[in-house]
């Protein structure tokens, strides 16, 4: 109990500049983890690697459908490092990126006011969650007839389809705030406006990283989706189709994995920043 | 054709003359009528509410406790009848509301000085007079721990503390508590009680405080407000004069027993009734 004592003792006060770490008084009790603890999160990859690599080696599978993973991941690193794969690789994550950040700076601040003002989000709700709900990737033929066949038809699909769902997260964000917070705001005085930008914007802020985070994923399947089917001459899509079309299949996993790798890394970011920014988030 | 056919008839119900309480009256309640749900919570409920004093408002479960001091401060809105705080509607005075549940009343992106600071910043006070003013709340509440932690990274009872100085910082004419202790542990509620009577004691700021602990509500008062079921009416209104501060030696005073088991028959009373 030494934490609820308001009676200062000394040794437990942490100077102010130190961060707080609740871990400190945990470490020296909680038992003793098992070096083998940390090898669990590998498990799973290494088992994957082992019975592909098996069937490869007994033959289970093709050669022609599945290549050794030895010579998939070395294709992907060398790919990564530098090569084709690389350029590839970065077009298809600058168009994620544009798509997420136009479907976040006009989602965003739309999904708060809506929010804030219930009988407008009523008016739209149907709307977003029609579309919500239909696949993006049906509306592809009619953005290529309003866009063309452009690169600006790959980002504006995608970023509709993100678009949507930072929405519907930070409307709802604002629309689900704790009713307590603003009552305390009211009781102090705050005005509509105060109450807004104090209260309901920061209160929005965890469920809008939410949406942030589903919505670059879905920017990334839409571009892949849109590289692959829109005539495109770039983008990790159209290297996967490419490949395939002429069974370079070492080609094609490398490139789906590097895709793997590119959500992976995106979520992650996402998770690290929604800490950072959000840090009373769950507390 | 100009004639209004059909006007609207107005039953002329002439509002009764306004009654001012008894000297040392701060807040009026008059014909305070509030329907829950078709049903009458309170219906015609007059009330007056002593100036510098601590009012500890009891009564039996879901006569409306909270929603009295709710409907007060403005939280809950009224069906009809009138508030006035000396004589000023609500919007005229300042006021200071303490939640029972802590965690959802501070703001927790904002650190604990920042939320204390908030009112002080919504009635648009200079840099210098905030800091001022946190100077002076830190030295009456005697404060020990790191008000530039966050919210979540201090203990119930040092939330509750903040929460308390947040309420008081703009100096309010009246302060408002529900049940401020109930989600706290013995320690902490014993912590903040005294804090609570120190502060009455330096500013006798107007308290109105909700408990559902008799000894509480009545250790803290110099009022013990009674209520009955709903539809909710003044049962009885007792007085408890014993000097402050009161410590542990009040609780077995021969006045404090009394009051507490008068307020005990009367609740029993009203419970059974």
């Amino acid at each position: 109990m030494t934490t609820d004592s308001l009676v200062p003792t000394p040794g437990v006060e942490k100077p102010a500049s130190k961060p707080w770490a609740a871990q400190q008084y945990t470490a020296s009790v909680a038992p003793k983890k098992h070096s083998f603890d940390k090898v669990l999160p590998f498990m799973g990859p290494v088992l994957l690697l082992l019975v592909w690599d098996l069937s490869v080696r007994f033959g289970l599978v093709k050669a022609i459908l599945l290549p050794p993973p030895i010579d998939t991941v070395l294709a992907l690193l060398s790919g990564l490092a530098g090569g084709p794969l690389l350029t590839d690789f970065g077009v298809t994550l600058w168009r994620t990126v544009q798509a997420f950040l136009i479907a976040s700076a006009i989602g965003v601040p739309l999904g708060i006011v809506l929010g804030s003002n219930e009988k407008a989000y009523r008016s739209v709700e149907f709307l977003i969650d029609f579309f919500r709900s239909t696949p993006s990737s049906a509306l592809i033929p009619l953005f290529m007839m309003i866009f063309g066949i452009s690169d600006i038809n790959k980002v504006a699909i995608a970023a509709f389809g993100a678009f949507l769902i930072v929405v519907f997260n930070s409307a709802y964000g604002v629309m689900n705030a704790r009713k307590q917070r603003v009552m305390a705001a009211k009781v102090m005085g705050a005005t509509r406006w105060h109450v807004f930008k104090d209260v309901l914007v920061w209160e929005s802020l965890q469920p809008t990283f939410v949406g942030l985070r589903s919505a670059v994923s879905m920017a990334l399947v839409i571009v892949i989706v849109a590289e692959m089917f829109i005539g495109a001459d770039s983008g990790l899509g159209n290297r996967i189709i490419n490949a395939q079309q002429v069974m370079r299949v070492i080609d094609m996993y490398a490139a789906i994995l590097s895709a793997g790798v590119m959500g992976y890394a995106l979520n992650v970011l996402f998770l690290i920043s929604e800490k950072k920014i959000v840090h009373w988030s769950g507390r | 054709m100009t004639e209004v056919l059909n006007a609207a008839v107005f039953a002329e119900v002439p509002m009764p003359p306004f009654q001012p309480g008894p000297a040392g009256t701060h807040i009026t309640i008059r014909s305070l009528t509030k329907y829950f749900a078709g049903w009458p919570l309170y219906e015609d409920f007059n009330l007056d509410i002593p100036k510098n004093k601590i009012v500890s408002v009891f009564g039996p479960n879901g006569c409306g406790k909270s929603t009295l001091i709710n409907m007060i401060a403005g939280l809950v809105p009224i069906d009809s009848g009138q508030i006035l705080f000396d004589g000023k509607s609500l919007k005229d005075t300042k006021i200071g509301y303490v939640f029972q549940n802590y965690r959802e009343a501070l703001f927790p992106w904002m650190r604990t000085i920042d939320n204390i600071a908030y009112p002080l910043k919504l009635e648009g006070k200079s840099k210098a007079e905030v800091d001022r003013r946190m100077a002076e709340l830190v030295a009456s509440f005697d404060v020990k721990f790191d008000l530039k932690r966050y919210p979540y990274e201090l203990s119930g009872g040092q939330q509750q503390t903040a929460s308390i100085m947040r309420a008081l910082a703009p100096k309010p004419e009246v302060l408002f508590l529900d049940e401020p202790f109930s989600a706290l542990d013995f320690e902490m509620t014993l912590f903040i009680r005294e804090k609570l009577q120190e502060v009455f004691m330096q500013t006798s700021t107007t308290m109105l405080l909700v408990s559902h602990d008799l000894e509480e509500a009545v250790y803290l008062a110099d009022q013990v407000l009674l209520l009955t079921k709903r539809p909710t009416t003044v049962a009885e209104i007792l007085d408890y004069k014993d000097a402050r501060p009161r410590t542990v030696e009040t609780l077995s005073e021969a006045s404090f027993i009394s009051t507490k088991k008068r307020s005990l028959e009367i609740f029993q009373r009203e419970v059974r009734r």
